[in-house]
């Protein structure tokens, strides 16, 4: 049943305009920053004599990419969550998935599922990008496949957030709002203890544990607090819909 | 014995300090169409939100088939289909698309998705909108793809609330001649507050007035209600009130104006030829002469007032 949601709303996101445009730009944004890193490689490199100064091409143009990505996303997820249950509130179709035969857990899972598979298109697409490299270096696979790894549950992350903002009001644009204020601070957190790496506002903030995958190291305490993460908020829809039913 | 498909016991729900629907039990017999009816903010959609469980009640239960809603809601949940009062549509999808989703979210098997989209919408006339979005479809249109939502799982028990609010009267119509159609084969409970309707539809009418039944009958008894021992006539020149009582079975004469009255007589009486005959031989100038329906909005200002 979960899959069934999930695939309705991603029919739902490529019934419209939107879906297509935010991937596109994504793409195009991504692109861009894997173009602007293969070029400064070669300026940097000519630059570093010393082999210690060196660095693979892998990890180089990696950061560029993956390193810009929490920013990325801060703007386009609450752009494509906004709507999941905000927009059924709006239009009286809540009704239809409560009275099927389907828990409230399933919903919000497989609401979740769907835009998290949605985006999971794009991790695709920038692990490709990256690989193309292989046809004239000799790149670090795991690298990638670790980056793919993080960047799945950072969005998957961003996504429960979203869903959360979005089960609150029946506003899609303010949910967006709330969404994004919520995530940049998220992700801006740990700069304003910079100078002090073992401060507890450095391991609340996501873009810390997010750079230790940029970094090439998969941290299990790092993936725990995703995990964390995503189930709490998806909790927390779970019960703001119950709420709806018990409080009308 | 005919078999109840559902059952309310003893329903209630508050909002705060305010009793939306207070005490309200009854069942539902196999392929029965019950009409629900009652004033605006009765209490017709918060009980019927508590039946398809989409609002938990306060207190009492819900039983479909035997099977506890708030205990077993899933299960509970595959026997109904509901359509309610703001239909739940999506509108950038087509009606295909749409029907086929609502089938997978209600259990019907990958196999039979397909056929019963298409049974589905020949039921509901949507044959020639397949590939339409659900955006571009008139109203009466969209209350269609409401109701075959709603059919298309083949449930037990079909819930509408207002069906044919908002639609013009040819597609009234439709909608009513559906909803009958629908009720030879599964249990159907309408709300609506328009009287004629239920009057056409239905088998079972039940009045919810401030959250509790007022009524529970069958159209016969409503009917009943309806057919007074009253005559309604009408003379140019009036007689006095002593001459037409004295008439055998009068009881009582209220004047309405100058030339009509209201006649009452007792049972089993059909005073109808005397008065003729005494017009014609007192030349009263008789005009009009009926039987006096009491129109169901009375009946049901006096069932919905009695509580008061």
């Amino acid at each position: 049943m979960i899959v069934n949601i999930a695939r309705k709303e991603l029919k739902s996101l490529f019934a419209s305009p939107m879906g297509w445009i935010i991937l596109a730009l994504l793409m195009f944004g991504f692109g861009f920053l894997y173009l602007d890193g293969v070029n400064k490689y070669f300026e940097v490199m000519s630059g570093s004599i010393r082999p210690a100064e060196r660095q693979g091409i892998t990890i180089f143009v990696g950061q560029n990419v993956y390193g810009a990505a929490n920013f990325l996303m801060t703007v386009a997820i609450p752009i494509l969550t906004m709507r999941l249950i905000s927009e059924e509130r709006r239009s009286q179709t809540l009704p239809f998935l409560f009275s099927a035969p389907i828990s409230l857990t399933e919903i919000v899972v497989g609401k979740f599922l769907g835009m998290v598979i949605f985006l999971g298109i794009l991790v695709l697409y920038i692990f490709i990008m990256l690989s193309s490299m292989n046809i004239w270096a000799d790149i670090d696979f795991g690298y990638l496949i670790g980056n793919s790894f993080g960047l799945i549950l950072l969005i998957g992350s961003f996504c429960a957030l979203g869903i959360y903002f979005s089960s609150l009001t029946s506003q899609p644009i303010i949910a967006a709002i709330s969404t994004f204020i919520a995530l940049f601070a998220m992700v801006i957190f740990g700069n304003f203890t910079a100078s002090d790496p073992g401060h507890w506002f450095g391991h609340i903030s996501m873009s810390k544990h997010f750079q230790s995958f940029t970094r090439g190291v998969i941290d299990t305490s790092d993936v725990i607090y995703f995990i964390l993460f995503i189930v709490t908020f998806i909790t927390l829809t779970i019960r703001r819909l119950d709420s709806d039913r018990l409080t009308g | 014995m005919a078999v109840s498909t559902l059952q309310a016991i003893n329903l209630s729900r508050n909002f705060g300090a305010n009793y939306a629907v207070s005490d309200v039990s009854f069942s539902l017999e196999k392929g029965e169409v019950l009409g629900f009816l009652g004033p605006n903010g009765a209490g017709k959609s918060t009980t019927m939100r508590m039946l398809t469980g989409n609002l938990a009640p306060s207190d009492g239960s819900v039983k479909i088939c035997g099977i506890d809603m708030v205990n077993e809601p899933k299960k509970a949940k595959e026997m109904i289909g509901y359509l309610p009062e703001m239909r739940p549509l999506y509108k950038e999808l087509t009606v295909d698309e749409f029907l086929t989703i609502a089938a997978r979210f209600h259990k019907v098997e990958p196999s039979k998705i397909s056929k019963s989209v298409e049974v589905a919408k020949d039921k509901c006339g949507l044959g020639h909108m397949s590939k339409r979005l659900i955006e571009n479809l008139s109203n009466g249109y969209q209350q269609r793809v409401g109701i075959a939502q709603a059919i298309i799982h083949e449930p037990q028990i079909v819930i509408l609330d207002e069906p044919t609010v908002g639609l013009d009267p040819i597609q009234i119509r439709e909608i009513r001649n559906l909803i009958k159609e629908i009720g030879k084969k599964h249990s159907v409970i309408l709300s609506t507050h328009i009287l004629p309707e239920v009057e056409m539809v239905c088998d079972r009418v039940q009045i919810i007035d401030k959250g509790s039944l007022v009524f529970n009958g069958s159209i016969e008894e409503l009917k009943k209600q309806r057919r007074g021992n009253k005559l309604l006539v009408g003379f140019t020149k009036i007689p006095t009130k002593k001459e037409l009582i004295d008439i055998p079975g009068i009881t009582q004469v209220d004047a309405i104006d100058n030339t009509m009255c209201r006649i009452h007589f007792k049972e089993k009486y059909l005073p109808a030829e005397e008065i003729v005959a005494l017009a014609v031989k007192n030349k009263w100038g008789l005009f009009h002469i009926a039987p006096d329906i009491t129109s169901l909005e009375d009946i049901f200002v006096q069932l919905t007032q009695i509580k008061k």
